[in-house]
This record gives C-alpha cells, structure tokens and sequence, in this order.
C-alpha cells in the first residue's frame, strides 16, 4: 500500500494530467453532431496511436548485439503502432473528405 | 530534455485542438491534420532527443531500424486506406483500432521485467496496459470480422456468467501478479498467462453482442485502447502519451455514450442487452 502512495506523490503531475485531460476530452467533443460520430471516433482512434512513441523509446534503446525475441516483438508494436497512426489519419481524411463532397 | 518535454507539450495539445476542431462539420478535416501534425512532432522529437535513464540518446543503427519498421506499418496504413470501399469504414476504423491496442499489450509486456525490478505502482500501470491493450485488440478483430460479415453473432444463455467468470479470473491473476512483492523471474509464465486470458476475454466480450451494435462497441474499444496507451505513458512517464491517451479514452467514452443515445439506447443495454436473448427487446 505504501510503495502505491509513494508511485503516486512521484507521478502527481501525472495523476493532475489525467484528471485534467478526462474533463477536456469530455468538454471538446460533447457538441458534436451526431453525422461526424464516426469520423470523430476514427479521428480519436488514429490519437490513441500515441503508443508509438512507446514503440521508438523501446527500439531506440533496445540492444542489438544479440538477436533477441524482445526485438522481434518491439519491431512488431512499432509496426501496429504505426499502422493505427497512419491508417487512422488517412482514413479519417477520407471520411471527411467524402462528407464535405456531400454537403455540395 | 527541455525541448523534447515543450515538443510533448505542443503535440498535446494540437490533439486536443484537434479534437475540438474535428467535432464541427467546417473545420473536420483541418481538426485530423492539425492532430496528425501534433503526431508526427511527438515521433520525429522521440527519435532525435530521447535519452534513457543514463542519458544515453538512440543511436544511428537502432534510428535506422525504427525508420524501417515505420515506412513499412506508414505503408500498409495509407494503402488499405485507400483501397478499402467507403462501406467499409467502420470495420476499417475498428481493424485499426486493433492495431493500436496490440501495440501497446506488446509494448506492456515487453516491459514487464523492467517493471518487476520497479515498484508496485509500475507493475500495477503495465499489467493494466496489458489486460486492456489485449482486450482491445482481440475484441476490435471480432468486431472488424462481423462487420465484415465473417463472424456471426453468438448468444449462448450462459455466455454471461462465462464472461463475468473470465473477467473476474482474468482481474484476480492481475491483481496477485501486483499484489506479490518481489516476484521471481520464473514468474513470467504468469504474464503469458494473463495475456492470454485478457486476448480470450476481448473475444468473448464482444462474440454475443449484435452486429448493429458494433460501431458503438468499437467506440468503446476505441477508448480502452486510448487509456492502455495512457499507462504506457506512464512506464515512460511521458506526459504526451498520458494526455493523448486519457484524452482519446474520455472523448471516446463520452462518444460511446452519445451514440448510444443516438439509438436511443442506453450502454449497459447494448453491452448487456444481447445476452437477454432478442437484444434491442431487452429493457433497461
């Protein structure tokens, strides 16, 4: 319980981030028109790709002396990551861009 | 560094300003690219400034490594966007979705044994990161299949207390591998085990929920993937990946919500409804 209290006062900039950015997610969409649900959700989703810099802190200081599985797996998560990211973005441009040729 | 930290910052919030702008019909399509800016700033930044725990940068090889493993999953990313059928969007959005959330299980997990040499609190974010990564992941392919019309619904009478049974065995087994001080290297298989359990859980979950329901089920997946990528923030304690995370899963939640009063039903219906047998006749 302690080593818990503890990871949180070293974390509390942290723990204020999330209580901050729950509301700002909360406030910055709860407008939104019901036809851009779904570009939104893929807008949001290509964000959530974030992990990719998980991905690159992991790879850029991986050892690469000796062939491991760790590697292997870390290239992987680097791929997905990226995946989502660009995959994401795009495809939401495409939505919208649809959406806008039919508001013409 | 100082300049890695304001680049963190700036990305951080061109998501958020690109959020606000993507929830207006006019400025949608600037909203994406603005956030995909703040993206590409957060990537490039990390791959030229980072410096681990002994001030070490990413060297030239590891550089070009990342660079490849980049260009390939940036690749097949604008290329099934391109080609895949307007129809398709939803299934497309929740296979990317998949992506993300197999990303950070991996990324987790990879990060498991770093974590056990930490304290309780880092191995509490990782297994989090595992359990709800893997439950993404798994629970947006069964998604993308039955949109895609290659996974039928299943709504067996008994699935519920299976579920409830499978999420309470998978949350324990996570909460012991936290709870227990000190655990031995041995203890790996653990991990490979709850792993597994969360993968088959994300299948189950979302086996007996109605097809027509699935854009609001990939919502909320979409949310779990955001926070998972949040507690991977918070192995790296990097204040982009925890503001770009918790802010896709509120906004996502909140989403989720909002389209299931678009139906006029309520989450825990959809969620809970396909197991009452009819689905939408269930009352909530």
């Amino acid at each position: 319980m302690e080593s818990v209290l503890q990871f949180f006062f070293t974390h509390k900039e942290a723990i204020f981030i999330i209580a901050l950015s729950i509301f700002l997610g909360i406030e910055v969409i709860s407008n939104v028109p019901s036809v851009l649900h779904t570009p939104l959700m893929s807008g949001a989703n290509a964000i959530s790709g974030v992990i990719i810099i998980g991905g690159i802190i992991l790879v850029g200081h991986a050892d690469l002396s000796t062939f491991s599985l760790n590697l292997v797996l870390g290239i992987l998560a680097l791929i997905f990551g990226t995946l989502n990211v660009v995959g994401g973005f795009a495809v939401t441009d495409r939505m919208l861009e649809m959406f806008k040729k039919k508001k013409k | 560094s100082t300049l890695l930290e304001l680049s963190y910052l700036l990305a951080a919030l061109l998501f958020v300003y690109g959020l606000k702008l993507l929830s207006h019909p006019e400025t949608a399509r600037k909203g994406n690219l603005w956030a995909a800016g703040g993206m590409g700033l957060a990537m490039l930044t990390t791959l030229l400034l980072h410096k681990n725990a002994a001030g070490g940068g990413i060297s030239l090889v590891n550089i070009w490594i990342i660079i490849a493993a980049i260009s390939v999953g940036a690749l097949a990313g604008w290329i099934i966007s391109r080609r895949v059928k307007m129809t398709a969007m939803p299934q497309l959005v929740s296979l990317f979705n998949a992506s993300g959330g197999a990303a950070s299980a991996l990324v987790a997990l990879l990060e498991y044994p770093n974590a056990m040499a930490g304290n309780v609190g880092s191995i509490l974010v990782t297994v989090l990161g595992l359990i709800i990564g893997a439950v993404a992941f798994s629970g947006s392919m069964i998604a993308f299949g039955k949109l895609d019309g290659k996974v039928g619904d299943v709504m067996k009478p008994f699935m519920t207390y299976f579920n409830l049974g499978l999420l309470i065995v998978t949350l324990a087994l996570g909460a012991y591998l936290v709870a227990s001080p000190n655990p031995p290297l041995q203890m790996l298989w653990a991990i490979y085990l709850l792993t597994a359990l969360a993968l088959l859980y994300g299948v189950t979950f979302v086996l007996p929920i109605g097809g027509a329901d699935m854009p609001v089920v990939i919502s909320l997946l979409n949310a779990f993937t955001g926070v998972a990528a949040a507690m991977a923030g918070f192995i790296y304690n990097n204040q982009a990946m925890i503001l770009g995370g918790i802010l896709v899963g509120s906004a996502g939640m909140i989403l989720t919500v909002l389209m299931c009063n678009a139906m006029n039903r309520s989450l825990l219906n959809v969620i809970i409804g396909a197991f009452g047998g009819g689905g939408a006749s269930a009352t909530g």
